[in-house]
């Protein structure tokens, strides 16, 4: 504990507790109101032609989005953010920067959507996809080509919490003239910052942590340039897939507390995994935060903490399905990053469509289990399992 | 059942545990699955949710399709039928297009790989000229916006059909009241809801109802992949306006006819584009094919210098971008809505600076009138004064 202290007062941005809070738009310029005003408008008046208002129509820009789209760029350290309708729509908009004929370099353990993105309406428009182990640069360096254009990282991986040095990839990837583009969820610009390790486009599904509290379904992406930011905008009202504006006011309100959620959730997130490794039924349990975690160096370099999500192995297909028929408390449920307790089950649920050779070969053994600590008393979880495991 | 029966009841007697009469706003993304391997029918919001269902079972009985898809804007669902296509493949489009739309397959579906020709969808042989071995689909509005061309729909769709080819029809304007496209032989319809389907200038969404097992399914898999999705709020508030879409389309055809009859009439309009008067072109074809007219109709004024004021003077009427809501909005589409259109195209099909484009709204028409007249009126002696003076 003293120890994460220590490291996070070198790393962190001093303010970000107080960011969270006063991000520019806490207050309406017009009333003083406290909260920012849903402005559940599709249009604009002009009151005069040759003086067009800043917004004119909300596809192109909308108040209260604007407010989000502001936040989320000033949490992440990036030039501007975008608000889209999930998370699948601002990863969609990030690899629709890229043009038929172009190669892209992606983590193989990637969210299944934005496989299944990559693998079929992408790979229709022409824009092919190399899987790679992006926790071996070696191989990320093996598979570039001359029409190599861009590079798309998860870290931590998903579900079994692999771990990829971020500076190392972003660095080699602008060496070679590459766009990087990361999916943050898991972590959030509370536990890491990728733009300050030299990522170009920063993508949340903010329906998970930054949302926290599974009731909107929403995506993000903050670009580190303005020039990228210029791109990004024109797909984004070209695509039209942003995001509403009762929904973003929804996710202002839910990032407000990002922080307090987050220190919660990991703290418990912690203290579960230890307990899991310590436990006789359990065969392996994946958490960053673990002393034999292969990436738990390179995690604590980059990023502030080790993030909610624990990951297990409790053996067996029949244990895993015992287990989830006793829990009490969490969520059975896909989905993850809310203030409930989720356990989901990949073999089944997340992961159900790939190969079960492929998913043995990347741990997602019938027994694996992936838990999203809530905010519930850790003991309270940790009695559940236990009374489950029994 | 009558449309009009079918309209009010949206949503109405399907919530079955509590009779609820409006349907429930379920903001939830996820959802617990009772056993492991059982669901409710639903997991993830991107996926399904409730009350985004009960949005999209309506459009695809009210368009008469096999299955109805929410978007999070017009573009969004536009975009996501582009996304059936692959690189190389090649659309037919109509000439006089929605700017967005023309965007959107210029800049992104162009890049990649995907071609678009744009011709007068009302001439076969043009249509036929232009189709190539990698011709897919025809995409046809009607009318167009703004210069209110028809197209004939059962004609092209039994074109289409027998050269193998798609036919998308754009819906916006008249929504399934006045035209359902499907019944004329379109294989999927598509709608910018912001406009009168949702009908306040409140909401933006996107409707695509599909016919087929084969099509539904593969847009069900694209509106889930790349997740330009309808958030629930948004949903909700989208069939609380189609409620009374009945009401208002009847009221605002009203009002735009009698307006555009007094334009007709007036000596500083040169020409009025308006399916509902006997003098376009197309009367019949529009009567033949759809029970009414639009609420939008444009106009060109006998010079543009006459534009700037008139903008100014307008006082009931707003000038702002969009259309088909219960207020009346001008629009200049030259440097608004169609100034992604180069000039060359802009000034085959018409849109030069001395058209304007007007959404008539639900006011009292006689107000109308006399907001325009006074307009037109202190435009006529600037115009006079400035020539004068110079
Ligand atoms: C890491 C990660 N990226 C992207 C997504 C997709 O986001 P959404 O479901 O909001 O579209 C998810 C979740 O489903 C996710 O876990
Ligand atoms: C005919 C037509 N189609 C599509 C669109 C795009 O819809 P949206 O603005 O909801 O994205 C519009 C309006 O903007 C339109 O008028």
């Amino acid at each position: 504990m003293a120890e994460d202290r220590q490291r996070s007062d070198n790393e962190r941005t001093p303010d970000f507790a107080t960011r969270l809070i006063h991000f520019g738009s806490e207050i309406d310029r017009t009333t003083g109101a406290a909260s920012f005003p849903i402005y559940q408008t599709s249009t604009f008046h002009h009151f005069d032609l040759e003086h067009p208002p800043v917004h004119d129509y909300t596809r192109s820009g909308n108040p209260t989005r604007q407010a989000l789209e502001d936040y989320i760029a000033t949490l992440e350290g990036g030039a501007r953010g975008f608000a889209f309708a999930s998370g699948m729509a601002a990863i969609s908009a990030a690899c629709f920067l890229l043009s038929a004929g172009d190669h892209l370099i992606c983590t193989e353990d990637v969210y299944g959507g934005t496989y299944r993105l990559l693998t079929t309406i992408l790979s229709r428009m022409n824009i092919e996809t190399t899987f790679v182990d992006m926790t071996d640069l070696e191989q990320v360096k093996a598979a570039l080509r001359p029409n190599t254009k861009a590079v798309f990282l998860e870290t931590p991986s998903n579900p079994t919490l692999k771990i990829t040095d971020i500076r190392a990839v972003a660095g080699w990837a602008k060496e070679n003239g590459l766009l990087t583009m990361l999916d943050n969820t898991f972590m959030t610009p509370y536990h890491q910052r990728p733009i300050e390790l030299g990522i170009d486009i920063v993508l949340h599904s903010a329906t998970k942590f930054l949302g926290g509290h599974s009731d909107v379904l929403a995506g993000l992406a903050v670009a580190a340039t303005d020039e990228l930011g210029v791109r990004l905008k024109q797909i984004q009202n070209g695509l039209g897939n942003v995001l509403g504006v009762q929904d973003s006011w929804l996710l202002i309100r839910g990032m407000k507390t990002l922080q307090a959620r987050m220190e919660a959730h990991e703290r418990s997130a912690r203290t579960l995994a230890s307990w899991l490794a310590a436990h006789p039924e359990i065969a392996r349990v994946y958490y960053p935060g673990l002393s034999d975690h292969p990436g738990r160096e390179i995690q604590e370099a980059q990023s502030r903490g080790y993030g909610a999500v624990v990951s297990f192995d409790v053996g067996s297909g029949e244990r895993a399905r015992r287990l989830l028929g006793r829990v009490k408390l969490p969520l059975v449920a896909v989905s993850l990053g809310a203030v409930e307790s989720i356990l989901s089950y990949p073999a089944m649920m997340s992961h159900a469509a790939m190969p079960p050779e492929v998913r043995a070969e990347r741990g997602i053994t019938d027994g694996l289990l992936r838990y999203s600590v809530g905010l519930e008393a850790v003991d309270d979880l940790i009695a559940d399992l236990e009374q489950a495991l029994r | 059942m009558r449309i009009e029966s079918r309209l009010a009841q949206i949503g109405s007697v399907s919530e079955p545990v509590t009779g609820a009469v409006s349907y429930p706003i379920y903001n939830a993304t996820a959802f617990r699955h009772p056993r492991l391997g059982q669901s409710t029918g639903f997991d993830y919001s991107r996926t399904k949710n409730p009350t985004r269902a009960v949005l999209e079972e309506a459009i695809a009985e009210l368009e008469a399709g096999d299955a109805g898809f929410a978007f999070s804007t017009g573009m969004a669902a536009l975009q996501t039928i582009f996304s059936l296509f692959r690189s190389g493949d090649h659309l037919i489009v109509s000439l006089d297009l929605y700017g967005g739309t023309y965007r959107l397959l210029e800049r992104i579906m162009g890049k990649f790989g995907v071609t678009a020709s744009y011709v007068d969808t009302n001439d076969l042989e043009a249509l036929e000229r232009c189709r190539t071995e990698s011709t897919r689909a025809v995409l046809i509005e009607t009318p167009t916006n703004p210069l209110m061309m028809v197209t004939d729909l059962a004609a092209v769709s039994a074109w289409a059909r027998s050269r193998g080819l798609l036919t998308i029809v754009d819906n916006t304007l008249l929504t399934p009241f006045f035209q359902r496209p499907l019944e004329l032989g379109a294989d999927i319809v598509v709608h910018s809801a912001t406009k009168y389907l949702g009908g306040h200038n409140d909401v933006l969404a996107g409707l695509v109802v599909t016919k087929g097992k084969e099509l539904s399914e593969e847009m069900a898999f694209l509106h889930n992949s790349i997740g330009s999705v309808l958030g629930p709020n948004d949903s909700w508030l989208l069939m609380r306006g189609m409620k009374t879409l009945a009401l208002r389309m009847e009221r605002h055809q009203e009002n735009a006819t009698r307006i555009a009859q007094y334009l007709e009439g007036h000596p500083l309009v040169a020409e009025v584009f308006y399916p509902g008067l006997e003098s376009h072109p197309a009367y019949s074809i529009q009567r033949k094919q759809a029970s009414g007219n639009t609420g939008i109709f444009s106009f060109k004024v006998t010079d543009a210098r006459l534009v700037e004021p008139i903008l100014r003077h307008i006082r009931l009427i707003a000038f702002a971008e969009s259309l088909g809501g219960v207020e009346s909005l001008m629009t200049y589409p030259a440097v608004q809505t169609h100034a992604d259109i180069p000039e060359a195209i802009r000034r085959q099909v018409g849109v030069d600076d001395r058209l304007l484009r007007f959404s008539v709204g639900i006011e009292h028409a006689d107000d109308l009138i006399a907001d325009l007249e006074q307009a037109l009126v202190a435009a006529e002696e600037e115009t006079k004064g400035a020539g004068s003076r110079g």
